[in-house]
């Protein structure tokens, strides 16, 4: 790894300070789960690190219809502490391995947009509102395609509040090396319709509209099938075996309600 | 940079770069080669220490990042005349062949106890045991010893 100025804030502020007065490129630090492999693979090679750890930004709360997660909770301790949404709970038990769950955040996650990450589908389909040091965003405005979101250079994602749904459920097929979404589905039930977003799939994470409208109209989703044309294809799986995969993490996130 | 780490109890000054991620401090600055590097690439987990109690790759952690914690290494689990339950479980169990993955499954098992106590199914050490890797015993082994382990820490304490 190249090496870098490394600095400790402790206050949001003191951190975007830290970040602007970087001369050269500036990255925001947090549980280095994907910042430092794509450093050690020179991927990136910032001049500056700004940890984020130290800003007071963890923890988990309920406020009135929200669960709202600081930035730099662990996903550890977001499998264990947002059990009043089972599914994201289930979600977040799932990332990686117990490890990395002990270091990873959930604003690294959102912030980063890996088109193969969990985190943006419980984002869309939870109607999550993405707060930041100067503003906040709807979900379905902040992910924006691979490793694209609508944060400004030196935004800071504070919190992420999530819509407690009425039942939800996460089902994802994993690459079995490196336990990413192949496709994962999360599928919302809310007082005002459903939400179905698909991760993994294609360039991004994105809803999946026409099973939201069948489960709205309480038709049958048994044959919406996604077109492959839109879908990645690697050396992993072709587009059409993700189609077919979406299908079925559909239909066992929806056998799975809670 | 300058940086303070406290690893095994013991605090220690370290001058080094930045960059440098916590296991290369352990092992070419403390020399505490217990700690191994299986990936580099946070994959095979031969790099796990607890920090704060919590298991974490050393390889994907910056060293000055653990600056305030407790840091703990297969050196301050148990010494050679007083193994840890878990180590000990590992040598009756035979939970290793050439020992290179076998730090890391230690404290994985470490983990699995802080995390779900010490009563332990296979089912469940199999399958907490996804960010490790052994390219040797087959795994059949490291669970048993990993079940046994956490068993014994649960008579030390008892
Ligand atoms: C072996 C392995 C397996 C994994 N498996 C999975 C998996 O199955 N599913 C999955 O979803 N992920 C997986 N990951 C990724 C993991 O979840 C990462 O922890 C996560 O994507 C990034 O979080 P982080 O806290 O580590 O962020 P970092 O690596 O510290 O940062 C990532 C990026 O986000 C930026 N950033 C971080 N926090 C903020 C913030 N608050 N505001 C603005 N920008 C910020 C950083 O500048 C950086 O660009 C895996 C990682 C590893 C190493
Ligand atoms: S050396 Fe750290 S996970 Fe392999
Ligand atoms: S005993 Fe050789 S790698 Fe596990």
């Amino acid at each position: 790894m190249r090496d870098f100025a490394l600095h400790r804030p402790a206050s949001v502020s003191a951190a975007t300070a830290a970040f602007a007065g970087t001369d050269g490129e500036a990255a925001y630090l947090a549980g280095g789960h994907t910042l430092i492999p794509a450093m050690k693979s020179r991927l990136r090679m910032p001049d500056a690190l700004v940890d984020l750890t130290g800003l007071g930004l963890s923890g988990i709360s309920k406020e009135g219809d929200r669960l709202w997660i600081g930035a730099t909770t662990l996903h550890a301790d977001v499998a264990t502490g947002a059990s009043v949404i089972p599914g994201l709970a289930c979600l977040a038990a799932g990332i990686g391995d117990a490890q990395v769950r002990n270091r990873g955040t959930i604003g690294g996650s959102i912030a980063n947009n890996d088109p193969a990450a969990d985190y943006p589908a419980a984002a869309l389909a939870l109607d999550a509102v993405i707060e930041t040091d100067r503003g906040s965003f709807a979900a379905d405005d902040f992910f924006q395609g691979m490793f694209t979101t609508a944060l400004a250079e030196s935004e800071i994602i504070t919190r992420v509040g999530f819509a407690i749904p009425q039942q939800s459920s996460y089902a994802k097929f994993r690459h079995p090396a490196s336990r990413y979404a192949m496709v994962g589905v999360y599928v919302a039930r809310h007082a005002g319709g459903w939400r179905v977003a698909v991760t993994g799939a294609g360039t991004g994470v994105f809803r999946w509209t026409d099973v939201e409208a069948a489960l709205n109209a309480g038709s049958d989703t048994a044959g919406l099938v996604l077109a492959a044309d839109d879908l990645n294809s690697d050396i992993h799986a072709s587009a059409e075996y993700r189609a077919h995969l979406c299908g079925v993490m559909l239909k066992q996130a929806l056998a799975t309600l809670a | 940079m300058q940086m303070t780490l406290t690893i095994n109890g013991q605090d220690h000054s370290v001058e080094a770069p930045a960059a440098t991620l916590l296991v290369e401090v352990l092992r070419d600055q403390l020399g505490l080669t217990g700690t191994h590097i299986g990936c580099d690439t946070s994959q095979c987990g031969a790099c796990n220490v607890l920090i704060d109690g919590a298991a974490v790759k050393a390889c994907t952690v910056l060293a000055a990042q653990a600056q305030g914690a407790q840091v703990t290494t297969i050196e301050g689990l148990g010494s050679t005349d007083a193994l840890h339950p878990m180590q000990q479980a590992f040598r009756e169990a035979h939970g290793l062949q050439c020992g290179f993955c076998t730090p890391g499954m230690v404290m994985a098992g470490m983990e699995m106890v802080r995390k779900h106590g010490t009563k332990l199914t296979p089912e469940l050490v199999t399958h907490e045991l996804e960010g490790n890797l052994c390219r040797c015993t087959g795994y059949i082994n490291i669970v048993k010893a990993i079940v046994a382990g956490a068993a014994a820490m649960e008579a030390q304490n008892a």
